[in-house]
C-alpha cells in the first residue's frame, strides 16, 4: 500500500529552488489540494515574480505569468471571465507585500472570489537577499548589514493583520512549514482557501511562513529553527479572519 | 513491511528528511553522488522504518515515496 507518493498535481520537472527551501513543500501542498479537490483540470494559476516565477513549470494546471505584483489583478480578470474555473495566485513577500500591495488590498476589498497563496520568507530571495517589507526588526540582510533599523526604514508589514480589517476578505490564515505538524495545518488551511472559492465565498489568503536558507546564511536545518524562534514570534500563526465561521 | 524509496536524482541533499525521522534512520550518503553533485539521502536501516512518512512530508523536492 502506498502511504505517500508524489502528487499528480505537480509536473515531473525538478524544482530549481535551493536545497532546503520550503517553496517545494508549499508547491506540493497546493498541488495535492488541487488533486484532492479534483480541480487540476480546470484551475488557472497565476505565477508571480520572484523565486516562484518558474512555478508555471511545476504546477500541473494552466498557468499565467503576471507582471511583478500584479498577480491578484490578473487573477481578478481570469476569474471574472471564467467564473467556473478555480483561480489562484502564488506570490512571495517581495511580490505581494511590496510592489503588489495595492493589488492585494484592493482585490481583498472587492472581495474577489480567488485564492491567494502568500509565501513569506522575510527577505528578497531571487535578487540575492535584500531587505524586504517583511524583514524582521534587526534582521541582517544585504541591504541592512547592521540589522533592520525601524527608526529609518520602518516596521515590517503584517499582511494578515492588515487585511483582517477589510470587510471584503473572507478567510485569512497564517501558517508555517517548519515541521510536520505545521505542514499538516498548512495543508488544511490551503484546502479551506480553495474550498471557499469553489463554494463562492470570496477572497481567501493563506500566508505561509517559509525559509530561505541561502539568503539567511543558515543551513536548511538551522533555518527551520530560526523560523520557529524569530518569525513565529513576530508573525503569530493562526486564523485572522473567517467570515463564515462567525455566522454559524 | 515498510518501504521507503528515494528518487536520488531529484535529491538536493538538504537533509530536512534526516531532521524529522523519528527513528533516525536517514542519512546523507557518503559514497553516492548524483548528477546535480549532491550526496543524496538514503535509508540506513530499512527494518526500523514505521512508514510514518514524516520524511516525505518534509521533503521540499518530492523525492520520497513511502509504502507499507
Amino acid at each position: 500500500m502506498v502511504v505517500f507518493e508524489k502528487t499528480k498535481g505537480l509536473t515531473d520537472n525538478q524544482l530549481h529552488y535551493c536545497p532546503g527551501c520550503t517553496h517545494g513543500v508549499i508547491h506540493r501542498l497546493v498541488a495535492e489540494t488541487l488533486e484532492e479537490l479534483g480541480v487540476t483540470g480546470k484551475t488557472i494559476g497565476i505565477a508571480s515574480v520572484g523565486c516562484s516565477v518558474f512555478s508555471y513549470n511545476y504546477f500541473n494546471c494552466d498557468m499565467i505569468q503576471a507582471a511583478h505584483g500584479r498577480a491578484p489583478a490578473v487573477a481578478t480578470g481570469a476569474k471574472r471571465a471564467n467564473p467556473d474555473n478555480v483561480v489562484f495566485t502564488y506570490q512571495g513577500d517581495g511580490d505581494l507585500a511590496a510592489i503588489g500591495t495595492a493589488e492585494t488590498v484592493h482585490s481583498a476589498a472587492r472581495g474577489e472570489n480567488i485564492t491567494v497563496i502568500f509565501v513569506n520568507n522575510a527577505i528578497y530571495g531571487m535578487t540575492g537577499g535584500q531587505m524586504a517589507p517583511t524583514t524582521l526588526p534587526n534582521q541582517v540582510t544585504q541591504t541592512s548589514p547592521y540589522g533592520r533599523d525601524v527608526t529609518v526604514v520602518g516596521y515590517p508589514v503584517k499582511v494578515c493583520e492588515m487585511l483582517s480589517q477589510i470587510d471584503g476578505a473572507t478567510y485569512l490564515e497564517r501558517v508555517a512549514v517548519n515541521n510536520v505538524k505545521n505542514i499538516r495545518k498548512a495543508k488544511q488551511a490551503i484546502k479551506k482557501a480553495f474550498q471557499n472559492q469553489i463554494e463562492g465565498k470570496g477572497f481567501s489568503l493563506v500566508e505561509v511562513l517559509s525559509t530561505c536558507p541561502t539568503n539567511w546564511g543558515l543551513t536548511p536545518k538551522a533555518a527551520l529553527k530560526w523560523l520557529d524562534e524569530n518569525m513565529e514570534t513576530y508573525y503569530p500563526l493562526g486564523v485572522y479572519k473567517d467570515k463564515y465561521k462567525e455566522e454559524k | 513491511m515498510a518501504k521507503v524509496t528515494f528518487d536520488e536524482e531529484r535529491c538536493k541533499g538538504c537533509g530536512l528528511c534526516e531532521t524529522v525521522c523519528p527513528k533516525q534512520i536517514i542519512a546523507l550518503s557518503k559514497e553516492k553522488i548524483n548528477l546535480k553533485g549532491y550526496h543524496p539521502a538514503v535509508i540506513t536501516d530499512q527494518e526500523k522504518c514505521i512508514a510514518c512518512a514524516f520524511c516525505a512530508t518534509m521533503c521540499p523536492d518530492t523525492v520520497i515515496t513511502v509504502e507499507k
